[in-house]
């Protein structure tokens, strides 16, 4: 380097960095300050008061707070291996189709062009336990005899948030994961298929490792949405019934905006930004893992 | 013989159970949109109905008369939304492209210190969540007074934005081969002209298609509109939908209609899009 001069790579990166610093690293540093304050939206002077960490004991000791918290861990881990599981499968089902591949590569798009709050809402209508069609076409085919609770039961509830979340977010499994299929060379598959291989064999030790990275890719992808849940939750339920399908954010909206306790809602977000961060992070090293281990094989 | 019929039956068995599997999962994908366009269009008095018509009788487009007629009928303005969601949407796409093909440029041509932490940080400002961003932003735009303006949100989202775009728009000018840029400098091209009449024009479909994929962010984003937004200033379709299912009143055929109004931009762009979106997140999968 003589003197200092720009580089260019510094150049074209100088205005993502600033908007994503000005938009989200400023804000958040921000966001932390206050986290340490008793700051409240109707009293401005608490922003200065200084109270060190006691919106985190708060937070610590607060049994509701670990039960969302434990509430949102099951259902990311619950959730996205489920998607991972169905994705595979459904991606092995329209590979194997000979006719209408393209069409039905369409068809499995389609759940990706869906707002998470439309997800919420079309499943709101669907779990709804009078006019829904699920509990109609339960009665229908005579499997219940009254109207199940979907939505006002806890547990119900939880499943059907389950079960809107898995079907936004499968697509995005089975769309990448049908494309390592698709980029897959044909050799190794025939050539375990002479050496005697089970389809089972061939999978696990053939196909499975060639189109891991892809499943990490999407799983990539999707862990740094993972708080689209929110919108879900937020339309379906809203952390009803009486909490029981609370999770972090829907608390963290709750204590900030409808309690106005922005300094320990702050807090709160904290543990769920470290959340989102965590699972990116482990599934970005997954991914890089599986790209060197494919450079090697291939 | 019996061997050779055997082995026919199960394979034919086993054909049948992929077309039927085939089949249930697309039903499973495909029938919940089928059902709210379905709802859009039929009386509330059929929604309601117990026992259930499963076959409408009456189809009519009064909800979307309804909801296009102004404040009065409808309920909500969805016609504001709707022009709310279209500015804010596509101002932020562009904005997010430009910055987006500059740092996707520089992460796909260039070397530089630290590079891959430097895209691992850029990819982590996206995981914030929506709702933990918007305690501080809500803060902050309160203070500066951008708070229910399309300025407020779209710079938000051009934020959301840029992190993905660039992830997409650096897979895209890494399967445009280097020795093209680099042939068209030693013909006597600049850098800027190489990468306007070479690179730019074959990475061309792709960063259309990761600008369709930042539209539809902004087009259904949620956490951050829903509290950073007032009144029909800047109120975008998604909140303005949790509106409409928060009133009292609970009107599913309007609600249907409002949903699939929300969901025809989307699913327009996305058939436009679909081939290359999935080029562009796998191209580093086997490259690396």
């Amino acid at each position: 380097m003589k003197g200092w001069r720009p580089s260019a790579p510094f150049l074209l990166l100088l205005p993502a960095v600033m908007v994503l610093a000005a938009v989200v690293v400023v804000p958040l540093l921000l966001s932390l300050y206050s986290s340490f304050t008793p700051f409240r939206l109707t009293r401005p002077e608490t922003f200065w008061v200084f109270i060190g960490a006691r919106n985190y004991v708060n937070i610590l000791t607060n049994r509701d707070f670990w039960i969302a918290f434990a509430r949102t861990v099951v259902l990311l881990t619950v959730a996205l291996n489920l998607e991972m599981l169905i994705g595979l499968g459904l991606a092995l089902l329209v590979e194997k189709a000979s006719r209408g591949q393209r069409i039905l590569r369409t068809i499995m798009m389609f759940p990706m062009m869906f707002s998470p709050i439309l997800v919420g809402f079309q499943f709101k209508f669907m779990f709804n336990d009078n006019i829904g069609l699920v509990n109609n076409a339960l009665q229908a085919l005579g499997l219940t005899g009254r109207a199940i609770p979907w939505l006002i039961d806890g547990d119900l509830a939880f499943i059907a948030i389950l079960i809107a979340e898995i079907w936004s977010s499968t697509s995005v499994f089975a769309i990448l994961i049908l494309a390592g299929l698709l980029a897959m060379p044909r050799e190794p598959i025939e050539a375990a298929r002479v050496d005697g291989c089970t389809p089972w064999q061939t999978f696990r030790y053939v196909t499975w490792p060639f189109i891991m990275p892809f499943a990490f890719i999407a799983m990539t992808i999707r862990s740094l949405d993972v708080a689209r849940a929110y919108d879900i939750v937020k339309i379906m339920t809203d952390g009803g019934p009486a909490g029981r399908t609370e999770l972090v954010w829907t608390l963290v909206a709750r204590t900030g905006y409808s309690d106005a306790r922005m300094g320990l809602a702050n807090a709160m977000a904290y543990f769920s930004i470290l959340l989102s961060i965590l699972f990116t992070v482990y599934f970005y090293r997954k991914l890089a893992a599986a790209r060197t281990q494919i450079a090697a094989e291939w | 013989m019996d061997q050779n019929r055997l082995h026919r039956i199960r394979r034919e068995a086993l054909g049948i159970a992929h077309g039927v599997g085939l089949f249930l999962a697309m039903l499973v994908i495909c029938l919940p949109g089928i059902w709210i366009v379905l709802s859009s269009l039929r009386p509330t008095v059929e929604i309601m109905a117990k026992p259930p018509v499963w076959i409408p009788q009456r189809l009519s487009p009064d909800a979307y008369i309804a909801m296009f007629s102004g404040v009065g009928k409808g309920g909500i303005p969805v016609l504001d939304y709707f022009r709310n969601s279209l500015i804010i949407s596509v101002t932020s796409t562009l904005i997010a492209i430009a910055i987006g093909m500059a740092s996707g440029y520089a992460f796909a041509r260039y070397r530089f210190r630290a590079k891959s932490a430097m895209f691992l940080g850029l990819m982590l400002t996206r995981t914030v969540p929506g709702i933990a961003l918007s305690l501080p932003l809500f803060f902050v735009y309160a203070r500066l007074g951008i708070i229910d303006t399309h300025f407020g949100l779209i710079l938000a989202y051009v934020a959301l934005n840029v992190p993905f775009t660039i992830w997409l728009i650096d897979g895209f000018f890494r399967q445009v081969p280097k020795d093209l840029a680099e042939a068209a400098q030693i013909d006597g091209c600049t850098r800027w002209q190489a990468f306007w009449q070479v690179e730019f024009p074959l990475a061309g479909p792709g960063i259309a298609s990761a600008g369709i994929f930042a539209f539809l962010t902004s087009w259904n984003e949620f956490a951050l509109a829903s509290q950073l937004t007032r009144s029909i200033n800047s109120k975008t379709l998604p909140v303005g939908l949790l509106d409409y299912t928060a009133e009292f009143t609970i009107d599913w055929r309007g609600m249907c209609a409002l949903a699939v109004v929300m969901i025809i931009p989307a699913l327009t762009l996305t058939f436009i899009v679909q081939k290359h979106l999935v080029g562009g997140l796998t191209s580093g999968a086997v490259k690396g």
